[in-house]
């Protein structure tokens, strides 16, 4: 290859190559030497601390309250955006058939949250739940039911936030399901008619549960990692309040490097949710290799 | 009957989904003086567009909004310079440490952008880059999903096509721009979906790389909104939400199919 031909691929690539080094690699490896200093940003120095920064963040009661935060948020988001994506999308497939029009129209309407801009979404929820003036909590008093604080009780917060979470992720699920229904050869369920499913449970039982398998894993881990990311409403409607009820990884990692300046401590969070979220990806490649195989 | 139950629960679910657009939409025509009453009504009685007036001329709205057209237009003009040559040398190019380069790409695509924000952001204070357009812009141009994406579509583009282009005296960056681009168009539209929905409802990075509100992007510039008026003053708030929801919402409803294949098939979500 002559110098004239390398130098044309350098023109190409190269700066392509530069910026994924500059600001993917070389951030990724800083943030792992960062997370074993005391590192404050805007100090002159810093020490070694070893793995003070993980025992810190595992041991204490705020780390491990956002790290449980996390866990719970994604525990109650994945089950339900999950099933009521998939809910969605069978009846939607269904109303297709007959009613085309206006089942284009609602899967529309379903997907709207996931285009739309999450803190002012967030800043509408919040006049929505707000305590006097809202219309959620007008509607229950009407109804004689308690008007709970949806955003101020800390026993209730992380589930008010989830509940947006779900409201949110629906739509992206049903999406991925109705692809998957979309897939599936009409004459599976003629056989499964041969064979005596006819009605509407032993058709989903036999045909599209297993059918939709490997759909349903994929969707499973792209909410997970989808979840184990939320910060947008944490910081639009709790900053983590009260009380750290609703503190989360990301939000976390946020406030003790961005507003404490802790750069060695958050550099520490960014490590363990960044291992929690490969172990995911590995989780999801190899559910796609599995559907490959499938198919 | 079966139908109409099925029909009804779906639409129940859609109405709820609904909700937050509908309120969002019913306060911001309200008159002050109808929001603070206790019995919250979802249809406004006395509809007005003041809200939106002095959303549009008293507050930094519209500036906000430009910020958001910088910023994302920015990137996406960015991303796609320095990622088409790269995807079209990758695809149709014989080089030293292409096999390299691809398992690059493959690997940053696992690392999502909060886990560089910290090193960033270190990077841009020593410069003395923070709080301008550069630190909102710049940390953006390394795309490993748009140089994989462009780098399949350039794939899928016949060789001999390639070469009849070189036999013709096109040169390598001209082939890269006037012939792979061009054929890429549909997948270009993809990235483009995908980068400028990502990038106009980002809170994290504006958060951290800017504090001059001058310089806030939409979701950044409606919590400085929110702040400053503490709110006293839902009516232009919310009216600022529909402003800053608009954009995104409407190219989402009149392309709703390039829309949804965009997003869903790029793992974007939330």
């Amino acid at each position: 290859m002559n110098r004239r031909e390398s130098l044309t691929n350098l023109v190409l690539a190269g700066p392509a190559a530069l910026a994924l080094v500059l600001f993917i690699f070389l951030p990724v490896a800083v943030v792992f030497v960062l997370a074993f200093t005391d590192y404050q940003i805007g100090a002159p120095g810093m020490g070694w601390v070893g793995l003070d920064n993980f025992s810190k963040l595992f041991g204490s009661r705020l780390g491990r309250n956002a790290i449980l935060n996390t866990l719970t948020y994604v525990a109650i988001v994945i089950p339900a955006s999950v099933g009521l994506g998939l809910l969605v999308a069978l009846g939607l497939h269904a109303l297709a058939r007959s009613l085309p029009r206006i089942a284009a129209i609602l899967k529309a309407v379903y997907f709207l949250p996931v285009a739309a801009t999450l803190v002012a979404m967030a800043v509408s929820w919040q006049m929505l739940l707000h305590p006097s003036l809202g219309l959620v909590n007008g509607w229950a008093s009407a109804l004689g039911l308690p008007a709970p604080l949806w955003l101020s009780d800390r026993s209730l917060v992380l589930y008010t936030l989830a509940g947006i979470g779900v409201w949110q992720t629906v739509g992206y699920n049903m999406v991925l399901f109705l692809a998957g229904l979309a897939a599936i050869q009409p004459a599976l369920y003629d056989a499964a008619e041969v064979d005596g499913a006819s009605r509407g449970w032993s058709r989903f039982w036999l045909v599209t549960w297993p059918m939709l398998g490997p759909t349903t894993l994929f969707v499973l881990v792209v909410t997970a990692a989808s979840a184990f990311r939320v910060f947008e409403t944490v910081a639009t409607l709790t900053k983590g309040g009260p009380a750290f009820a609703s503190d989360t990884i990301v939000y976390a990692l946020y406030r003790e490097g961005f507003v404490y300046f802790k750069a060695g401590y958050a550099s520490a969070i960014t490590v363990v949710f960044f291992i929690a979220l490969l172990l995911l990806t590995a989780l999801q490649v190899w559910v796609v290799e599995r559907k490959v195989h499938y198919r | 009957m079966k139908r109409v139950i099925l029909l009804g629960l779906l639409a129940l679910g859609a109405v709820m989904v609904l909700l937050p657009f509908l309120w969002m939409v019913s306060v911001s025509l309200k008159p002050q003086e109808e929001i603070f009453t206790a019995s919250a009504r979802l249809v406004p009685r006395a509809p007005t567009l003041a809200n939106y007036w002095q959303a549009l001329t008293q507050t930094s709205i519209p500036r906000y909004l430009l910020n958001g057209v910088i910023v994302t237009g920015g990137i996406l003009v960015l991303q796609v310079l320095v990622s088409v040559p790269c995807a079209y040398a990758l695809a149709h190019r014989d080089f030293r440490g292409r096999g390299l380069l691809f398992a690059a790409i493959l690997a940053a695509l696992l690392a999502p952008f909060h886990v560089t924000a910290i090193p960033i952001f270190l990077g841009l204070a020593r410069l003395g880059w923070l709080n301008s357009y550069a630190a909102l812009i710049l940390p953006f141009t390394a795309t490993a999903f748009g140089l994989f994406l462009l780098r399949q579509a350039f794939g899928r583009i016949p060789g001999e096509l390639i070469d009849a282009a070189r036999v013709d005296g096109l040169s390598e960056m001209a082939i890269a721009w006037r012939i792979a681009f061009p054929l890429a168009m549909p997948t270009v539209i993809a990235f483009a979906i995908f980068s400028v929905t990502a990038h106009w409802n980002d809170l994290f990075w504006p958060m951290i790389a800017t504090t001059d509100p001058q310089l806030a992007t939409p979701p950044r510039g409606i919590l400085f909104f929110r702040d400053a008026e503490s709110g006293d003053n839902p009516g232009p708030l919310m009216a600022g939400a529909v402003l800053i929801t608009a954009p995104l919402v409407l190219a989402f409803l009149l392309s709703q199919r390039r829309f949804t294949q965009g997003l869903a098939n790029t793992g974007l979500k939330g």
